[in-house]
Parts: C-alpha cells; structure tokens; sequence
C-alpha cells in the first residue's frame, strides 16, 4: 500500500510539441540558450560542436512541388525512462554524474561529477548530449544577464536540457512557503513552452489527467508511456528508449520520420504498436 | 659500453646502434608528449571530436591494444593453469606485450577524458550499471597483475641478479606466478567482456546493440573470446618482427606451432560464433528497430559492406585456415601472413564497434558524419606505440626475455 501511495505521487514531468504548429522560429532555442547560460562559440557555423539544448530540425518530405512539404521539429532532452529508469545514458554514466529523478521523471546531469568521458553521448541516440569543449566565454557585458539560478557549465563536461529543472526547484521552494507540496500546472513550465510564440509546446505531468500534457499524449503507462493519441508519437519508438518528449502531427510523413521501419513494413499498423 | 648488463651468451647491436634507435624513437615520443600536454591544457578542442564523435580514435585505440595485449592473458592461462609446458619460452614476450599494451591503454584513457584531475570519480561514484565502471576496475587491477608478472624479469637482469635479495624475490615471485596467471586471466574475462559490453549495451544505437544473457550483451563474451584468439597472434606477429629486426631466431618452431595452432582453433570457434552473432543482429535485432543490415553500410563515403567482409573473412577466415592447418603454420610467410592479417581484423573489429557506431546516424532525418582525427590525436595515439617499442628495445637487450635464445643461436 505504501508503494502504490507513493506511486501515486509520483510526478512524471514531460512535452508534447505539435509539429503542425511549430513555424521554426528558433524561439526556443534562444529562450533555452538564455535561461540556462548555454555557452556559444565566436563562430558558430561548425553545428558538430556547438551547445544547442534544444535543436530545432528541418524535416522535408523528399517530394517535389507541389507536394513537396516541411516540418520543423525542435528536439530538446528527451528525458527518457527506459526501463524502471535505466536511460540510455543514465544507465552508462560510470561516474553516476547523470541520474534519473523518479519523483519527477527528469534525467539530471551533475556537472561537478561529470569527468567528461562522453560515454553518455554514445549512448544516446538523439544527439541531446552536449560536450563543453572549450571554456564558456561571455562577452564581458552579457555576463550581467547571465541567470543567477544555473551555474554555468566548466570545459570538459557534458551538459544538456534540463527541463528547467531549477524552475522546478523555485517553484517547489515558493510551494513549500505556502504549506503546498503539489504544484498548479502554470506554476512549473520550462523556457521553451513560454517562449514558443505558436504555443506549439505543452508541458506539464504526463502523470496527471488534469494537465494538458497528459490529455494530449494520453500516455500508456502500462506500455511505457506509448502515446493513445493516434496522432502523437515519440522518436525512435521501437528502441524502447521511453521519452517524456511526445510530437503531434496529422501529417502521416511526419509521424513515418520519427522513426526507422523496414520498406515493406506496414507502418499504420507499426505505429500503433 | 654496456655489455655488463647484456644477458650472457647472447649477441646484442653495438651500443650506438642501439642509441640511435632510442633517439629516434624518443623523438618520436617527445612529439607525442606535446600533443598530450597540449591537449592536457588547452582541452579536447585539441581534437577533431565533436558531439557525434564522443567517442572516437582514441577509445578504438584502446580498445584495439586491449585486443592485442590479451595475448599475455590467454599465454599465461595456458601456461600456468591449463599446463602447456612449452608456452614458457614465449610467455615473457607475452607478458611485456601486455605490460605495454596495458600501460598504454591507461594513458590514452588519461587524456581522453575532459576533466582528467576528476578521473578518480570512477572509483569514487562508480555506477555499477556502467559497463565502463567495469572496465576501470578491472583493467586497473590486471595492470597490477602485468606489473607483478613483469617485475621478475627485470629483476632478472644480470646485475640486478647479482642482488641475493633481488634474486631470491625474482625466484619467489616466479614460483607463485600461476597465482597471478589465473588472476589475470579472470580479471581479463571480464574487461576484456566489458569493453565489448561498452558497445553491446547501447540500446539507443541499433548497431552496436545486441542482446544477450543476464546484464551481459552478446559483444561482452565475442570481445573475451577474440581477445583470447587474435591477442597471441599479436605476440607472435611482434616475435616474428623482433627474429626479422635482430637478424636471430629467439623461439623454436614448436612452441610457434603451439600457440598459432591453439590460436587458430580459438579464431575458428569465435568466428563461428561472430557469424551467427551477425546473422541474428541482420535477421531479427536491427529489423525490429526498423533496419536492414544494409543500411549500416549505404549511404556514406566509407563505411561500406565491405568492411564486414574484411573484418570476417580476409582478415578472419583466411587467417584462421592458415593458422589450422600444419602446412601454413609451418611456412613463415604464409604465418606471418595470417598473424599480421588477424591483427588488422580484429582492429577493424574495434574501429566498427567504436566509430561506425558513432558514424551511423539513428534518427531519419540525422545523416552520416565522418571524421578524420587531428595531428594531436595521431600523435598521442602513436606516442604509445613509440613507448612500445622503446620498453621492448630496452627489455630485449637488458633482460632475459627468450629463453631459447642462447641455445637457437649458438
């Protein structure tokens, strides 16, 4: 009984992002890169090693006018479970610099801990681990604006989104003040969704029926979280990685990219698992 | 100048000669310290790694001396624990191998790791899921174990031997040295395994993933077991090279014949379990997540089907049919041949299981991503083999390595 109550509390914090709405702005990209001191580089023209938390991918149906058509696809952690909490990356850490949080469902990343073997990059499939390859150099003035609530990250290490976690932290902390111990759904949202000027991203606890999250994604928990929602899907599915980060689209194209099938697999029927 | 410290009986190069090679080779190790303090401290932007390429010459590096070096463990496993005898005349050139090769991997671990001062965390916060925690461990303990089996050779030195106590300590320390054979050997099995488990578990990247037994992947016991099988003909390829370079027969024939023949066997048997690993991994692991086998080697400048082939057949196969049968153990080319391919093949097995994986995009709309590495990742790769090569000069012509020498040459 003690588990299942304390299951039941159990926050699993996660996104939908609707693909049909997103416009490609970049809007997220710049509103994560501020709120969490993301360094940059004097030229960033070389994407392979620049620090890009959320990555907003262009996607093209391959077709020619007139059916030739696009999908922005903005890509942050994906803060996979896995199975019982063994992320892909999380699971390989051998430092345990990177941790998955069971009360909210947040991959962390420590980066006091973290020595920089990059192990956890190999392992994860959507390229959301970033490694700090040179020192983070502001230009002298912008220090100013940097955010007193995440510490910037040293050279060497691994970083990468973390739902804004210390959101999570202020947002509990001004909670505890007033004697609460559950959050409002507005009360915790990461930059991006605030940010999106389409409102294409959602976020909230997959967990809880009364968040949009979880209306939109209608998670299967039984099943890994697979999505009910015959028009949202996660990335890379069939690998069993388990993402919290869900995409929504009625474009049959752009469901078909978020992950491999064989030429001759039925994918309607695939999709549905 | 230095004949006093030259084993008795046996003809060494004057000792300029062999200055002159250390010089050379010095040079080519001074060069290699200066990448590595460069990238010590300026960091990894030293290298040509990106945040596709994690991992990428460096770790193939290691992972490939690891390889050649298990030659010292399966020696010394049949050696001391299983009993073949002969293996004795081998089995110091087996064990410096590994000593070097060992020694080597650690350092190159050194400087690959972003915040080097923190390397200790491994120990400190070990995450016993990580394959790689395994790795640390292990391989730090059977560098002990190479060091213990490597000191009583050097205290076999003939002035050090002088030394009662030294020569007592060396004659003690010979006579537990099953002991530290079959530790070896144990601790070998699984870093050996867990370097193949590093891959194997990667269930987030197709290619490397496979599925296996327990928290053991499949790649977890092909990596022990071809370790066990390429690692001797790495100690014969180098014996082979020392015979060539010295002008001087240092092993007789039938110890040769031994270990290529129970190498050969070993091949044969890991191919044949790397076969049907490959045919499951095509026909059922990669379709389930959506691949065919042909797509792990299309649509990239270079990782094409035919590295596969390389890897099994030229570089597996054929040398595994050489080292059975009498006839190709028996003619030095055809020998030298198949152990020089073995080597290649099972460092193409590394590269695949290191690079190609990172190489491979997983996402549909991700493409393929090449990488050449930088003078300082060449440099501090070839730092290690010139280190190498300096620690065998050294040992070949101060210590009693091969103990038919004197007889072979007389």
């Amino acid at each position: 009984m003690k588990e299942e109550g304390k299951h039941k509390k159990a926050k699993k914090y996660g996104m939908v992002i609707n693909l049909d709405e997103c416009t490609g702005c970049g809007a997220c990209m710049v509103a994560c890169m501020a709120e969490n001191n993301v360094p940059f580089k004097e030229d960033e023209s070389n994407k392979l090693d620049s620090i890009t938390w959320m990555r907003v991918y262009k996607l093209t149906n391959g077709k020619s006018y007139p059916e030739a058509d696009i999908c922005y696809l903005p890509r942050p952690c994906m803060h996979c479970e896995g199975h019982n909490g063994h992320s892909p990356c999380v699971s390989v850490c051998p430092a345990t610099a990177t941790d998955y949080n069971h009360d909210t469902g947040i991959v962390s990343q420590i980066y006091t801990r973290c020595f920089g073997c990059r192990y956890c990059m190999g392992a994860c499939p959507y390229h959301a681990r970033y490694f700090n390859w040179w020192d983070p150099v502001w230009p002298e003035e912008s220090t100013k604006y940097l955010s007193p609530n995440v510490s910037p990250r040293m050279r060497g290490i691994v970083e990468k989104c973390s739902f804004c976690f210390h959101r999570y932290q202020l947002a509990m902390d001004k909670a505890y003040l007033e004697g609460r111990t559950v959050l409002e759904e507005n009360e915790y949202q990461t930059s991006c969704t605030q940010a999106c000027p389409a409102g294409a991203i959602t976020f909230g606890d997959l967990n809880n029926p009364d968040h949009k999250v979880h209306q939109l994604a209608k998670p299967d928990n039984k099943h890994g979280g697979r999505p009910g929602n015959t028009n949202v899907f996660r990335l890379l599915e069939r690998l069993g990685t388990n993402p919290k980060v869900y995409y929504m689209s009625s474009r049959e194209w752009v469901r078909r990219a978020g992950d491999n099938y064989l030429d001759d697999e039925d994918f309607a029927k695939n999709h549905r698992h | 100048m230095d004949s006093a410290l030259i084993p008795e009986g046996v003809k060494r190069c004057s000792f300029g000669k062999f200055a002159i090679g250390i010089i050379i080779f010095g040079g080519v190790l001074l060069w290699g310290v200066y990448a590595m303090l460069l990238i010590w401290l300026k960091g990894l932007n030293q290298t040509n790694m990106n945040d596709y390429y994690g991992f990428a010459l460096w770790i193939w590096a290691d992972l490939g001396v690891i390889a050649l070096g298990g030659g010292a463990f399966f020696t010394g496993l049949l050696r001391y624990v299983i009993g073949k005898d002969e293996l004795k005349n081998i089995i110091n050139y087996a064990v410096l191998i590994g000593f070097i090769c060992y020694s080597s991997a650690l350092l190159i671990l050194a400087i690959d790791v972003g915040q080097p001062l923190r390397s200790w965390f491994i120990f400190w916060h070990a995450n016993v899921h990580s394959m790689l925690t395994e790795v640390a461990f292990c391989l730090s303990c059977y560098f002990a174990v190479l060091t213990i089996e490597y000191i009583p050779l050097i205290l076999e030195n003939r002035q050090i031997n002088k030394v009662p106590f030294f020569h007592n300590l060396a004659h003690n320390m010979h006579e537990v040295m099953a002991i530290f054979a079959a530790t070896g050997a144990f601790l070998s099995f699984f870093h050996q395994g867990s370097l193949g488990g590093v891959a194997g578990v990667l269930y987030g990247r197709p290619f490397a993933f496979r599925e296996g037994i327990f928290i053991w992947p499949w790649t977890f016991f092909l990596f022990t077991w071809s370790a066990a099988a390429y690692g001797p003909c790495f100690t014969l390829f180098i014996t082979r090279l020392t015979e060539k370079i010295s002008g001087k027969k240092l092993v007789k024939q039938n110890v040769i014949d031994l270990l290529a023949k129970i190498s050969g066997w070993t091949m044969g048997t890991y191919l044949i379990a790397k076969i049907i690993d490959t045919w499951y991994w095509a026909s059922v692991s990669a379709p389930a997540r959506g691949f065919n086998l042909i797509d792990f080697y299309s649509n990239n400048p270079f990782y094409g089907i035919w590295i596969l082939i390389a890897e099994i057949v030229v570089c597996g196969i054929i040398p595994a049919l050489i080292l059975l049968t009498p006839k190709g153990r028996n003619n030095s080319t055809l020998l030298f041949t198949a152990v020089s391919l073995a080597c290649i093949g099972v460092l193409l097995n590394r590269w695949v299981m290191v690079l190609q994986v990172m190489a491979m995009p997983v996402m549909t709309f991700d493409n393929w991503v090449m990488y050449i590495p930088s003078w300082q990742e060449v440099a501090t790769t070839i730092l290690p083999v010139a280190y190498g090569i300096i620690l065998v000069m050294i040992s070949f012509r101060y210590l009693p390595i091969f103990p038919q020498e004197r007889e072979l040459n007389s």
